[in-house]
């Protein structure tokens, strides 16, 4: 079972503060994670490969930084990591930035399941990942809650807002995850060691085979016009407990896992 | 001189720090209350390979230092005082003694469950009257054939009850004074080795101390730590280690009380400001701040010593007496600008100062201290 699973290195949105004066989030010294929901997508990959065996890579496309997102996933047990990085990259938009890591993950080589977050906590988009799915023409599932795999089916529970469905379909696959798929490990003191040990390869645009018009700047059609705040969806959850101490702690943690707080 | 750690060591304080917030913290102050001993955060910390932090692999070690390990330890311990020193005695008091003293085959049958964190490790010297003078216990050890036979009581032993393995010293010939005192490692479970009353105490109440009790207690001669009489040398130069545990844990403790003093006197308001606008209020935590980085840079050195096979005896003696009187000192200054509310137990900071104080107690007291530090600048 080869597995390769997408990470993206995302500013840690508990820590931001808004700017008072312009209402703008400000970044400057912000600690970097990784994107919460490639957690989830790396511990599935690892509870699959401790019940199938088979070898995990990680990929990542961002700036050199980014490697330290891809030595905490390798700590965690991921078997190899990659960085694509090269400022012929910069400015990508989803488009830009799927098609260059497609063209990653054919020359990591075969695979038989890759695995994304549902989406990233910074930009929210959720295309990156059905994009790669639709450049390397495997079949797609998003959403997903729960994955099983018997020989060259996987059987997955798919998210939607009344429940889940269930689907079948054959490898190869990409997997977009939800979090609550799995309670992502921490790594361990052996594993942070040995990340510490693992050399982190990064590919440019001149180790991939990309049609340098796609890349970057150049390869992006979106155009951000201006961003607003979406109006609130009708959407609530009751919390009811016994005392309002209980309560307040359960909303604070719920608020603080989806990094409201 | 190079100040900076490596980025091995970085991430394990890093890895240390995300599980002793997300496991320990939230779960702290009720465990205090209640005087709870978990043993699913040893389980915890095991599978993690933080109880076996600085030893090698083949042991079943993580092969780390006790660089490393002294940042493990203050830490977990700026999270949850108890549980820093239920780690400090199962990696510097109980496993350590087995690494450095021990057989290849007391290594694979006891060092290895413990670093592997399977297995729960104790010490054991301390006697209702032989505290700082500990040569003067009166626990004995007769050679019987292929076992000795222990006889005598110990306290204060921390995770005592809840270990599976116990480094025991007892006299194997008492007219040989401290020439005369031999370690052993007993097994929970071995008949006439039971458990008196568990200490209730003022401070560390989520960890465990209990009395053990030996009677006609027959232990292997094969689990002999060292040789007959070597262990009142083994027992020395094993606190010299537990004092680096017990210093990164006070300096854990100072730690945490400086981080609460920074948040709460830029939270509070009293006469329409923060109350860190006062001199008085900004000047105690100057110098908490200060005495805590001098307190890290002693513990760090003292535990780099140690990673580096340098003498580390007066170093640890240092760190230890300085590190506890910082945490002390902070979590006294803590409270005070909590004020009412620093004395509440709806704040942590009282847990802190009740924490701190045995800091400058156990591991040998800050006066020991004194005699170590000055015996070895006076030679």
């Amino acid at each position: 079972m080869e597995i390769i699973v997408c990470v993206k290195q995302v500013p840690d949105t508990t820590e931001i503060k808004i700017d008072p004066v312009t209402n703008a989030l400000i970044r400057q010294g912000v600690p970097s994670i990784v994107n919460p929901f490639d957690k989830n997508a790396l511990e599935a990959a690892l509870r699959l490969r401790e019940k199938h065996g088979g070898k995990i890579t990680v990929v990542s496309m961002g700036p050199p930084q980014a490697k330290e997102a891809l030595k905490e996933c390798l700590a965690m047990g991921a078997d190899h990591a990659v960085l694509v990085s090269d400022r012929a990259f910069s400015g990508s938009d989803t488009l830009a930035t799927s098609y260059t890591l497609a063209a990653a993950m054919r020359k990591v080589g075969h695979c038989d399941m890759i695995l994304c977050g549902k989406q990233a906590i910074d930009g929210d988009t959720a295309q990156v990942g059905p994009e790669i799915a639709e450049h390397l023409g495997i079949a797609q599932v998003t959403y997903v809650s729960k994955i099983e795999i018997s020989d060259n089916t996987v059987r997955v529970e798919r998210e939607n807002e009344d429940g889940y469905a269930i689907l079948e379909v054959e490898l190869p696959v990409l997997l977009s995850v939800v979090k609550s798929i799995n309670e992502p490990r921490l790594p361990t003191i052996k594993g942070t060691l040995k990340a510490n040990r693992t050399e982190i390869p990064v590919w440019t645009a001149a180790d991939l085979d990309v049609d340098t018009e796609k890349l970057g700047f150049k390869g992006s059609p979106t155009q951000v016009r201006k961003t607003f705040t979406p109006p609130q969806r009708a959407h609530s959850t009751v919390i009811q407990k016994d005392t309002a101490r209980e309560a307040v702690a359960e909303l604070i943690q719920k608020l603080s896992d989806a990094k409201i707080v | 001189m190079n100040f900076v750690l490596t980025p091995e060591q970085e991430d394990i304080r890093k890895m240390v720090r995300e599980y002793a917030e997300k496991s320990l913290a939230p779960t702290a102050a009720e465990r205090d209350e209640k005087e709870l001993f978990v043993r699913e955060i040893f389980d915890e910390m095991g599978e993690l390979g933080i109880l076996g932090l600085p030893y090698p692999e083949e042991y079943g070690g993580s092969g780390s230092d006790f660089l490393s390990y002294a940042m493990a330890v203050e830490e977990i311990s700026r999270a949850c005082a108890s549980t820093g020193i239920g780690l400090s005695v199962h990696v510097s008091l109980c496993s350590w003694p087995i690494f450095k003293y021990g057989t290849e085959e007391q290594k694979q049958k006891y060092l290895r469950p413990l670093a592997e964190g399977t297995k729960l490790g104790a010490f054991g010297l301390t006697e209702p009257n032989a505290g700082t003078d500990a040569a003067a216990g009166s626990t004995v050890a007769v050679k019987d054939g292929d076992s000795y036979i222990l006889n005598g009581t110990k306290v204060f032993n921390t995770n005592g009850g809840e270990a599976e393995i116990e480094v025991i010293f007892a006299a194997t010939d008492k007219a040989a004074g401290m020439k005369g005192i031999s370690a052993f490692i007993v097994e929970k479970g071995t008949p006439g080795f039971s458990f008196g009353k568990k200490e209730v105490k003022m401070g560390i109440r989520a960890s465990v101390q209990r009395e053990l009790i030996f009677e006609n207690c027959r232990v292997p001669a094969a689990n002999l730590l060292g040789k007959e009489g070597a262990g009142f040398k083994i027992a020395m130069s094993t606190l010299d280690g537990g004092r680096i545990g017990v210093a990164a844990q006070a300096l854990g403790i100072a730690q945490s009380a400086l981080e609460h003093s920074i948040q709460y006197s830029k939270e509070r308001v009293q006469f329409g400001k923060p109350i860190a606008n006062n001199q008085a209020i900004a000047f105690m935590i100057a110098d908490m701040a200060t005495q805590v980085e001098a307190a890290r840079l002693l513990v760090y050195r003292a535990a780099y010593h140690k990673s580096h096979g340098l003498p580390y005896s007066k170093e640890a003696a240092m760190a230890k007496k300085f590190a506890s009187d910082a945490a002390m000192a902070a979590t006294t200054n803590a409270v005070q600008i909590f004020g009412g509310y620093g004395f509440s137990r709806e704040y942590p900071v009282e847990r802190l100062m009740r924490d701190a104080k045995i800091t400058q107690i156990y591991e040998g007291t800050n006066q020991v201290q004194q005699m170590i530090i000055s015996g070895s600048v006076l030679r």
